[in-house]
């Protein structure tokens, strides 16, 4: 464990403290205790990280402090001491009374955490009549002036509004308002950025930085993301399995990290990289430079919902006039934030949909005017590899019959087939056994391997992988880009890498598409993408990745390297 | 909003159309006709039978007579009962108010004591009082009705002879209490079967609500336990539920249907079968028609209601 701590309990300078915390879990599950001998302090006025990936029982500890912990589970050992009060014991209804008032909390997904059927003021107003705060004309004052506070274009409009009309930047921005009202000095955050685009998550954090310094709140932020981690943390507790292993400030823990779990957290982190990817030029037998195996000339996709007799119809471009080529062995990114159309654009290419007009010449076949018949031969040739390892394996099939289904379906003898899955369990780096067990036998990075070897069943020379990683946490990401990595090079198989990560774009592809509204608005090699943009958006997208001082600059993060994130974050406030 | 309702009223006619081509098919089809009890009445002769025939037009081809009966329900003319030469419409309106008693009693407690058990059964999953809602749903599903209501009267009109044994109401009472009193056991029969439905839907929507992000926000602002189960939760679970109302119509009828014919009760359900008996088509055919109507307005209001609760129905 990790050298003691110097706070006393009596300390008024700690805001909250914790300590010897232990969580356990019932009988029959994966590990005795979700947590185990927790201590940690959070400084009043700073914003203390707590990172690790999933399972690391961060989750739980913010759970445990505020009190919301499901009631199978329970707090054994240790003490929670929240501005001086001890809360493990402490009544149901006195623990209510500190929620809210004392200390809030923000979440992860500001889509669903939002009632649907109540108005944003309503949402507000609640918080603060849970604690016999004001009278409703205060109340609905005091909501508008948080709506103010946020951010939030035209308040007294907004305060009416439900949250099915905010987008998730803004859903946020209320779940901020509603944590403030109450004037709590302690937030806790949990994944508040995580659910959001990058431009949109330099804003909010930008937004809890602001807040916090002009109230002199103490911020525990849950995060498994070092980058934004370097973005605002004054200290750092990382959690692994339900232990805390390093403690320390953001700087001490960013650039000298002891532990090598931190190690292995931090240098899995993707960067943007300064080269590209090294591939031997391709050429085919006759030695001339290999031709394109795909090219898609002015795709157009176009959504249309209600009803044109009605004059309800809503019509919404999510494919614009998009062309592009992919060369065989390549990988091409199409990078862009939700609604951008890259996973429209995804789904045509392997014709999950029909594309409105446009060319896409699969090795000079138009497979876009084909009709199902005719496009069903060349289905095995372009595989995905979809984004949720969880939701895209039948449960009721061992790993085997989800490999082999497709492929006895197109004519391979059963035989054959069983011997092709094993090989590749084999070449994603799963155990032969692995064939006949069940999809909730495995993690999600192994589940994920799974998915890779079922794209692979088919020989594709196309493999098209939409957010393939963004489910995963980045220790894991970074081994699953790895093996896309070798198994390219093994097989030559050309990708279309679709994700909003632009780091993990710049660690894979050869090639980067920038989509922004359904067009394309930059292409090239990812160094001249990410280091010299020339369209204004990707240059914002590129402003907004949380972290990128970490390899330069972290040594002045405590100080000076806080105003050049300043600066970054009021680039993407600006959008 | 407009153009929804149009269209809904559209749909509507084609299902109506629909619902009475195969009623009176079904009817033609029948063995004997309309007229086949005369055959066994001594007094009547095979002429009189022809004559009868003739005076109602039951010669003419079917597709002849299904228009000319359409025509005349578009009209308001829904025929005149075999039976006793009464209007189709008088008919019916004679014993539409005690089936509608009937079924808005059931209803009501369905719809209340399915909740209050549904709630309870998810805020407290796995709990003792859960585990026997659960088995009692079970087991009020796999019992008929009819087998419900018989036991009913013989436990307590027979043996404890605190409730009357069928009818709406005592001859020559016409209080409100008389009415009350042979309501009860009749309606508690019928709404069984709806109670267990009702409660089974009501807790998984309620375990569906319980789940979601933002019970735990309403938890994390403070806001009491009490109020996050009753407007946070509650106000979502039944969301659902509304839809389900109005799907559970026709079963209700079908329910009245069973329990009028135990209870004696003199609502639509026996006429429809007493109707049958006496091969009254015009008369099963009104009531086929007005059932396929309280079923399509039931829906109707249901979707309407969900659409001005829900905010992102009615806004987007």
């Amino acid at each position: 464990m990790v050298g003691g701590q110097s706070a006393s309990l009596s300390d008024t300078s700690v805001a909250l403290s914790v300590r010897g915390l232990t969580v356990t879990l019932p009988d029959g599950m994966e590990r005795s205790h979700a947590i185990e001998d927790v201590s940690f302090d959070l400084h009043r006025g700073q914003i203390l990280c707590v990172i690790g990936e999933s399972g690391s029982g961060k989750s739980v500890t913010a759970s445990t402090v505020m009190g919301l912990l499901p009631r199978a589970i329970q707090a054994t050992a240790g003490s929670i001491t929240l501005e001086g009060r001890e809360i493990i014991g402490m009544g149901r209804e006195e623990l209510r009374d500190l929620r809210g008032r004392v200390v809030s909390m923000i979440f992860q997904d500001p889509l669903s955490a939002l009632n649907p059927l109540m108005t944003v003021g309503a949402q507000i107003d609640e918080a603060m009549a849970a604690h016999d705060e004001g009278t409703p004309q205060s109340r609905r004052q005091r909501a508008i002036e948080l709506l103010t506070e946020v951010g939030l274009p035209d308040p007294a409009l907004m305060y009416h509004q439900y949250p099915f009309r905010l987008s998730g930047g803004q859903r946020q921005r209320v779940m901020i308002a509603m944590a403030l009202a109450l004037e709590p000095t302690i937030l806790i955050a949990d994944e508040p950025t995580t659910a959001l685009d990058v431009t949109t998550q330099a804003q909010i954090l930008e937004l809890i930085r602001d807040i916090q310094r002009r109230k002199g709140m103490s911020v525990m932020f849950i995060t498994h993301d070092f980058g934004v981690v370097a973005e605002i943390a004054d200290s750092v507790v990382v959690m692994e399995k339900g232990h805390v292993v390093e403690r320390g400030s953001a700087a001490q823990v960013l650039n000298a990290p002891e532990h090598p779990y931190t190690k292995r957290l931090i240098a899995a982190v993707p960067h943007l990289r300064q080269d590209d990817r090294e591939r031997a030029a391709h050429t085919d037998a006759s030695g001339a430079p290999a031709k394109p195996l795909l090219k898609v000339r002015n795709l157009v996709k176009t959504y249309r919902s209600g009803s044109a007799f009605f004059r309800t119809q809503r019509i919404v471009p999510a494919v614009q006039d998009v062309s592009f080529d992919v060369l065989p062995g390549r990988t091409l990114g199409v990078v862009g934030e939700s609604g951008s159309g890259k996973s429209s654009l995804g789904r045509l290419l392997i014709r999950l949909m029909e594309a409105d007009s446009g060319q896409i010449l699969f090795r000079d076949q138009d497979i876009a005017g084909l009709t199902e018949p005719a496009f069903r031969s060349l289905r095995p040739k372009i595989q995905m590899i979809f984004q949720d390892p969880f939701a895209s394996l039948n449960p009721r099939n061992t790993i085997g019959r989800s490999l082999t289904v497709g492929p006895i379906a197109h004519g391979v003898p059963a035989a054959k087939a069983r011997e092709d899955a094993k090989a590749l369990l084999d070449l994603v780096g799963l155990d032969a056994r692995a064939y006949g067990r069940y999809p909730h036998e495995f993690s999600g990075g192994q589940r994920q391997r799974v998915g890779i070897a079922r794209a692979l069943m088919f020989k594709p020379e196309l493999l098209v992988a939409d957010e393939a990683v963004s489910a995963l946490d980045v220790s894991i990401q970074a081994q699953i880009l790895e093996l896309l990595d070798r198994i390219q090079r093994e097989t030559g198989v050309a990708m279309i890498f679709i994700t909003h990560d632009l780091r993990v774009a710049s660690q894979i592809c050869d090639e980067i598409a920038v989509m922004q509204k359904g067009r394309i608005v930059e292409f090239g090699r990812p160094s001249r993408i990410f280091f010299s943009p020339e369209a204004d958006y990707t240059r914002e997208l590129v402003s907004a990745i949380p972290g990128e001082q970490l390899d330069d600059k972290t040594a002045a993060a405590a100080t000076g390297g806080r105003q050049s994130t300043q600066q970054t974050l009021q680039q993407g406030t600006q959008t | 909003m407009a153009a929804f309702l149009f269209s809904r009223f559209l749909q509507s006619a084609v299902l109506l159309v629909i619902v009475s081509i195969i009623g009176f098919l079904v009817l033609y089809l029948m063995p004997g006709g309309p007229l086949s009890q005369y055959a066994l009445d001594p007094g009547m002769t095979q002429e009189d039978i022809a004559r009868i025939t003739e005076q109602l037009g039951l010669n003419r081809p079917v597709h002849v007579q299904y228009l000319d009966w359409i025509w005349g329900l578009v009209q308001g003319d829904w025929g005149t009962s075999f039976r006793d030469g009464s209007p189709v419409t008088q008919v019916i309106a004679r014993h539409v108010p005690a089936t509608l008693l009937l079924m808005g009693s059931s209803t009501v407690i369905a719809v209340a004591i399915g909740t209050w058990i549904g709630i309870r059964g998810a805020t407290h999953r796995y709990s003792g009082f859960d585990y026997i809602a659960t088995v009692g749903a079970m087991i009020a599903l796999s019992i008929p009705t009819f087998w419900f209501g018989l036991i009913g009267i013989y436990v307590f009109a027979l043996r404890l002879d605190w409730l009357p044994a069928g009818n709406m109401y005592t001859i020559g009472d016409g209080s409100v209490l008389n009415y009350l009193h042979h309501l009860i056991l009749p309606s508690i029969v019928l709404a069984l079967v709806h109670i267990a439905i009702w409660s089974r839907f009501m807790r998984t929507a309620t375990l569906d609500a319980i789940s979601q992000d933002f019970v735990k926000t309403a938890r994390a602002k403070g806001v009491s336990e009490r109020r996050v189960v009753m407007k946070h939760v509650v106000g979502n679970a039944l969301l659902p539920m509304i839809t389900l109302a109005g799907v559970q119509v026709p079963s209700l009828l079908t329910g009245a249907l069973v329990t009028e014919t135990v209870f004696t009760w003199p609502g639509m359900g026996r006429l429809f079968l007493d109707s049958l008996g006496y091969s009254d088509y015009p008369v099963v055919m009104g009531l086929l028609m007005f059932s396929a109507l309280l079923t399509i307005v039931a829906n109707l209001i249901a979707d309407i209601t969900v659409a001005l609760v829900d905010p992102r129905i009615r806004l987007a």
